[in-house]
């Protein structure tokens, strides 16, 4: 049973008038993280949108204590906090990193590689919206093919990583991909995150109306039309065992899906693709990616 | 390309002086207060035939530049402290490979995270000594738009001409002030490219220096086979543990760039001739001082300014010959002081006064008149 909003505790974590852009699905996200875990928890942030909004001056935008690291080193940190916790008897506090796309797929991934190797018993969170958004926009590992940044003019090349396979080859304790759409099921899983002890990693979808390009009020909107049109999955998995969404399971059959073109038209950072005809050739790049990561996912982990 | 008149940033003029240089490789990651550097050039790049590639962290943004400059090409990388920080064993190992590049550093407020929206000078003493090991660098300090073209032009030309990294330090205020730029024709520009081997291949020795210190650069991809590595290599390339070797290559690697010192060295000299107080500044600071020493001297008080665009060799020269004219120095820089321990050194027995300001704001004509009026009535 998913947990029903009145049963959330009412004590709120992000706090009022922090730094955030309007619209900013990270607060979603972050508001129901804490929630779950009830301030019984240190937070280690490195570079990304979230070490500013927890802090611009004069405020402390979150009620729980956060260390702020360098850009590489968040899930390094994160084994100081934890091993030092250790030393001191403490089993209870969670140890969160909680980091951006850059930081986790970019230039954070030793980092997290080596902290899953040494099967750090903490929490590590991307928020993944898809580019560096903290320095204005540019493209990252996980930029999605043909999404235009400020350094791919004209929409990027390549295609995003496949993270989650990369940290399902470490094999932590349990995996999880989430998307702001559904805080309670992301809630759920930050629940049952608290329940296995060893390394656990989260990988959240998160819209953003500065770097997307879409009105501040359509962040829901378009985080289920990723979902619905297949982009995104939601998927679980404890040890070896896999569980398909409940969002995604019926959009396993490609018949299923939403057109593609509903969740593109909705971002200005699409928008080439369909100024002045629709580039049919780009937009079924972008599908056949969709499938290819559906298959992958299904074959490696069923 | 004909002359071209641009209102525009620092960053950007940066990156027009790298293009106008030649360069045609940048390896970047993003950063504030740089990263208009490596948007502007992921548009201008593919316009010339070059290519801007962004990178998963720093460490990886330069170690490209490397490989890329041992192909030939003139190569650069943009970022800020931060960046720099990562970037340092490299910046060793380009000093040791003897690789041409160029790193531009926007300063920006630190140590760690700092201020990123913010200027500061505090990469000074870091642009120095912050790889380990005895080596010398070169290091400009613009202080306008069009000196950002202007410098980043001669920092490319030193690169290749001394074989070296050669940092580009400007303040986050240069970065990102606005004024006019002329980008001149280019056959106005005066490009320097590395020395190529001549010799028979089987004669070639790679790192054997001619008397300017240098050794010719064969590319990869020539007809020469060579090794570069960062360990301590002789003449052939070969590493070797042997003392004599050690001793002989970084006693040339700081000999070819201090031997050159003058040729290298560029400072401007304002209203110093009969001066009796020298300002010392360079940078955004600098901008301020021109202005306190005029307001000075329509009080009386004979003061001028020696604006360094180089501290990187120091300018030890210019610094002492100031030292002997004038009855006090003030250095004016946005830091705790760094280039300042360097005039005291030079400068004694006369007296330094230093101007420190570590944040974001530089130096205030008016602050440092005030300072004058202090200093003169000593």
């Amino acid at each position: 049973m998913m947990v029903a909003t009145k049963d959330m505790p009412l004590k709120e974590y992000v706090l009022k008038g922090n730094a955030a852009c309007a619209g900013c699905q990270d607060m979603v996200a972050l508001r129901h993280a804490h929630k779950a875990l009830e301030g019984d928890v240190i937070q280690v942030v490195p570079a990304c949108c979230t070490s500013v909004v927890q802090s611009l001056w004069p405020k402390s935008g979150l009620a729980i204590p956060v260390l702020n690291t360098a850009f590489p080193a968040a899930a390094a940190t994160a084994s100081g906090v934890r091993a030092a916790l250790k030393a001191k008897g403490n089993d209870h506090t969670m140890v969160m990193v909680w980091a951006g796309d850059g930081g986790t797929f970019d230039i954070g991934l030793q980092a997290l590689s080596g902290a899953l190797e040494r099967r750090t018993d903490f929490l590590y969170i991307c928020y993944n919206n898809q580019v560096y958004s903290n320095t204005g926009t540019q493209r990252s590992s996980a930029t999605p093919l043909h999404a235009k940044t400020t350094t791919t003019w004209f929409g990027k090349a390549e295609t995003e990583k496949m993270l989650d396979l990369i940290v399902a080859a470490h094999e932590p304790v349990y995996q999880f991909t989430a998307n702001t759409s559904y805080p309670r099921d992301f809630y759920d899983k930050i629940m049952k995150a608290k329940e296995h002890p060893g390394p656990k990693f989260g990988h959240i979808f998160l819209p953003c109306p500065q770097a997307w390009n879409y009105p501040v009020e359509k962040g829901v909107e378009i985080g289920k039309l990723a979902v619905e049109t297949g982009y995104w999955i939601q998927w679980e998995r404890i040890g070896e065992e896999f569980i398909l969404g409940r969002q995604s399971k019926r959009f396993l059959d490609p018949e299923k899906r939403k057109p593609i073109d509903e969740y593109l038209k909705m971002q200005g950072r699409f928008s080439h693709l369909y100024k002045p005809t629709r580039d049919d050739k780009k937009i079924a790049e972008i599908e056949a990616f969709i499938q290819h990561r559906w298959d992958v996912v299904m074959r490696t982990f069923t | 390309m004909p002359e071209r008149v641009m209102f525009t940033m620092g960053d950007i003029a940066c990156a027009e002086g790298a293009l106008s240089a030649g360069c045609r490789y940048l390896g970047g990651y993003p950063i504030t207060p740089a990263t208009e550097i490596a948007e502007w050039m992921s548009i201008r790049m593919p316009q010339v035939g070059g290519a801007y590639v962004q990178y998963e962290d720093e460490i990886a943004a330069i170690t490209s530049v490397i490989g890329a400059s041992w192909t030939g090409v003139k190569s650069m990388t943009a970022t800020s402290g931060p960046g720099v920080s990562l970037m340092l064993e490299a910046i060793g190992l380009a000093v040791m490979t003897e690789t041409p590049l160029v790193i531009v550093n926007i300063m920006r407020g630190g140590p760690s995270t700092g201020q990123p929206t913010r200027g500061q000078q505090g990469d000074i003493m870091q642009a120095k000594w912050g790889s380990h090991g005895d080596y010398q660098i070169i290091a400009l300090t613009p202080a306008s738009v069009q000196e950002m073209f202007d410098q980043t032009v001669q920092a490319f030309n030193l690169s290749e001409k001394y074989r070296t990294p050669v940092f580009v330090l400007a303040d986050e205020t240069v970065g990102h002030m606005r004024e006019r730029l002329v980008i001149p024709d280019e056959k106005d520009l005066k490009l320097e490219y590395r020395k190529t081997p001549t010799v028979d291949p089987k004669d070639y020795l790679p790192f054997k220096a001619d008397d300017d210190l240098v050794p010719p650069m064969a590319l990869f991809g020539s007809k020469y086979q060579f090794y570069a590595t960062g360990l301590t290599h002789d003449e052939r390339g070969y590493p070797s543990d042997k003392e004599n070797v050690q001793i002989e290559l970084v006693t040339r690697l700081q000999n070819k760039i201090l031997h050159n010192a003058d040729k290298i060295i560029d400072v401007e000299r304002i209203e110093l001739d009969d001066a009796k107080i020298g300002v010392i500044a360079y940078g955004t600071p600098s901008r301020s001082a021109k202005k306190a020493i005029k307001d000075a001297r329509n009080e009386g008080i004979k003061a001028g300014l020696l604006r360094l665009k180089t501290v990187w060799p120091f300018p030890e020269k210019q610094v002492a010959q100031l030292a002997s004219e004038v009855d006090h120095i003030i250095v004016a820089e946005q830091n705790l002081g760094q280039v300042y321990h360097m005039v005291k050194a030079v400068a004694a027995p006369t007296p330094v006064h230093l101007m420190a300001k570590p944040a974001g704001m530089p130096q205030l004509p008016h602050e440092i008149l005030t300072k004058l009026r202090d200093v003169n009535s000593m």
